[in-house]
């Protein structure tokens, strides 16, 4: 009877997790529609190139040798070592879902790290300099920052982060400021798009081709992020685990609700008018903001984080885009900003398990291990293939001279 | 005979077009335009950079007359399309030689 109860537990956990990771895998169709929605239609292929290209590749180098960097001790020979298919039988501790599970659960979310990357470069880059970055952010760069954090691993054997009080329950920073500590770098080498800047330096707007499929992208990541963080429970076959799944849930949903609303209040008071862009972009910055600790705040309080997010994504846009760090589709602030606060909050609600002293330091671990490491491959790419297309190029759009097609030729011609 | 050409707001072409057939206009042709006046152009905010637009899109409506319903053609333009704001257009009439109604081949005030 116990072992039967055991087998249960066992199938429930595996099924949800497995479930999760799906919803997760789906955030990559956001991610290319909010990014193929905000920049203009003569960059659509190029820009839906670069996302399912960078999915597949995230996939491959993550089964290749970055799982194994992650959670296999850091031994980089050990192709596969931590995928057995057995969760009772292959583990130490008997675990209650297939080892296989947890690689799919673990491998979408580099995906979702490398995705940030690409619509701050967007419109400029050349796709294949960033499918190159692509093989190393995530087969190395991403691995090894997260075998520091979740792998429970030394920073390069100095100092160990859980010990110091460092909590990242789904990533805010492990996955979403990661992400954007490589875009970040990629962006102050790549440089502006050109008609950004006028003359004497003011930003200049360059709408987005199709704010309906931006809107969808947005709706669509909003539904995966239920199974980014609803699925680092880890569990959901017993009373406990069950209702803080459920917690994270409401907690994860009014997060973004919050956002967006504070986001959008913002906006219309700066700008006089509802900007529906900010306004998306204020959904994902609550969805970041409260990823770091989904499980501890109330609803009101998880609300109030997002707020926090949305807010502080539309300062973040306008004050990066003063300092000409042109990041076409906000992502930088997104996933950077906002991820460094979702850190910084977990502590107020979950004092136990993390301080503000060991929250920073993580912060400034995974920060500076990202910025520079990505900062030394994008120049190493800059000066061996390129990484920015000729201003001919970028002026005719880069679907044509990356991909050779356009997205919608009937209509651009 | 004359050929009116009325630069009008785009939302006041389906005040104009009615007002016309009520006086008895049997056709006219409309295009899409651009451009500026006093009016000029304006600027709008995009996630808080500006951008300008410098054209405004107009209305551009053709109609031929013949001499004896050019003043009343004109004041119903006039009246229709009037929002007493800068923007609200203008109206050009100049000289038609000659109309030719292409299927029966009808010349002059015949054929408008």
């Amino acid at each position: 009877m116990e072992n039967q109860i055991f087998e249960l537990q066992y199938a429930l956990d595996t099924f949800y997790f497995l479930i999760c990771g799906a919803f997760v895998m789906w955030m990559a169709a956001g991610f290319a529609m909010l990014e193929a929605g905000l920049v203009r239609s003569k960059n659509t292929t190029e820009i839906l190139t670069k996302n399912v290209a960078l999915y597949a590749v995230a996939c491959t180098m993550y089964m290749v040798c970055g799982y194994s960097i992650m959670y296999g001790g850091g031994d980089f020979t050990s192709f596969l070592g931590g995928i057995t298919g057995d969760g009772v039988a292959g583990a130490e501790e008997p675990a209650t879902y297939a080892p296989s599970a947890d690689f799919f659960f673990q491998v979408v979310f580099v995906a979702t790290a490398m995705s940030i990357v690409s619509g701050a470069v967007a419109e400029r880059m050349k796709l294949w300099a960033f499918l190159a970055f692509a093989v190393v952010m995530t087969g190395v760069i991403y691995p090894l920052e997260g075998s520091w954090t979740w792998g429970s691993q030394a920073v390069f054997g100095l100092y160990t982060l859980g010990d110091l009080g460092f909590s990242d329950f789904a990533g805010s920073g492990i996955v979403h400021m990661a992400g954007a500590a490589a875009a970040l770098s990629g962006v102050l080498l790549l440089g502006a798009r050109k008609g950004k800047y006028s003359a004497d330096g003011t930003p200049k707007a360059i709408p987005g081709a199709n704010l309906p499929m931006a809107t969808l992208g947005t709706f669509i990541l909003w539904m995966g992020w239920f199974g980014f963080n609803g699925g680092s429970v880890l569990a959901t076959a017993s009373v406990e685990s069950a209702n803080s799944v459920a917690i994270v849930f409401m907690n994860t949903n009014a997060a973004a609700a919050g956002g967006l609303i504070a986001a959008l209040l913002v906006a219309r008071a700066l700008f006089g008018k509802a900007d529906l862009t900010m306004a998306l972009n204020g959904a994902l910055a609550g969805l970041v903001a409260i990823t770091a600790e989904p499980s501890t705040p109330t609803p009101l309080l998880a609300t109030l984080f997002g707020a926090l997010g949305g807010i502080a994504v539309v300062l973040s846009i306008l004050t990066l885009d003063k300092l000409k760090i042109d990041d076409p589709v906000g992502a930088i602030s997104v996933h950077g900003v906002v991820g460094l606060i979702g850190l910084l909050l977990v502590p107020i609600t979950n004092g136990e398990n993390s301080s503000f002293s060991g929250q920073l330091i993580g912060a400034a671990t995974i920060f500076v291990w990202v910025f520079v490491s990505s900062f030394a491959v994008w120049f190493l790419i800059k000066k061996t293939m390129g990484i920015r297309v000729s201003a001919e190029e970028e002026y005719e759009g880069v679907d044509m001279s990356e991909c050779g097609m356009e997205a919608y030729p009937e209509f651009t011609n | 005979m004359k050929l009116i050409t009325a630069i009008i707001k785009p939302f006041k072409i389906d005040d104009v077009r009615d007002a016309l057939a009520n006086i008895g206009i049997q056709g006219m042709t409309v295009t899409e335009v651009k451009g500026f006046g006093r009016q000029k152009g304006h600027t709008e905010l995009y996630r808080g950079a500006e951008y300008n637009v410098d054209f405004m899109p107009k209305i551009k409506i053709e109609v031929a007359v013949s001499n004896d319903l050019l003043d009343q053609t004109l004041e119903v333009i006039t009246n229709s399309a009037n929002n007493g704001k800068v923007g609200d257009g203008k109206i050009f009439v100049s000289e038609l030689s000659q109309v030719i109604r292409i299927r029966t081949g009808e010349t002059g005030d015949e054929a408008i």
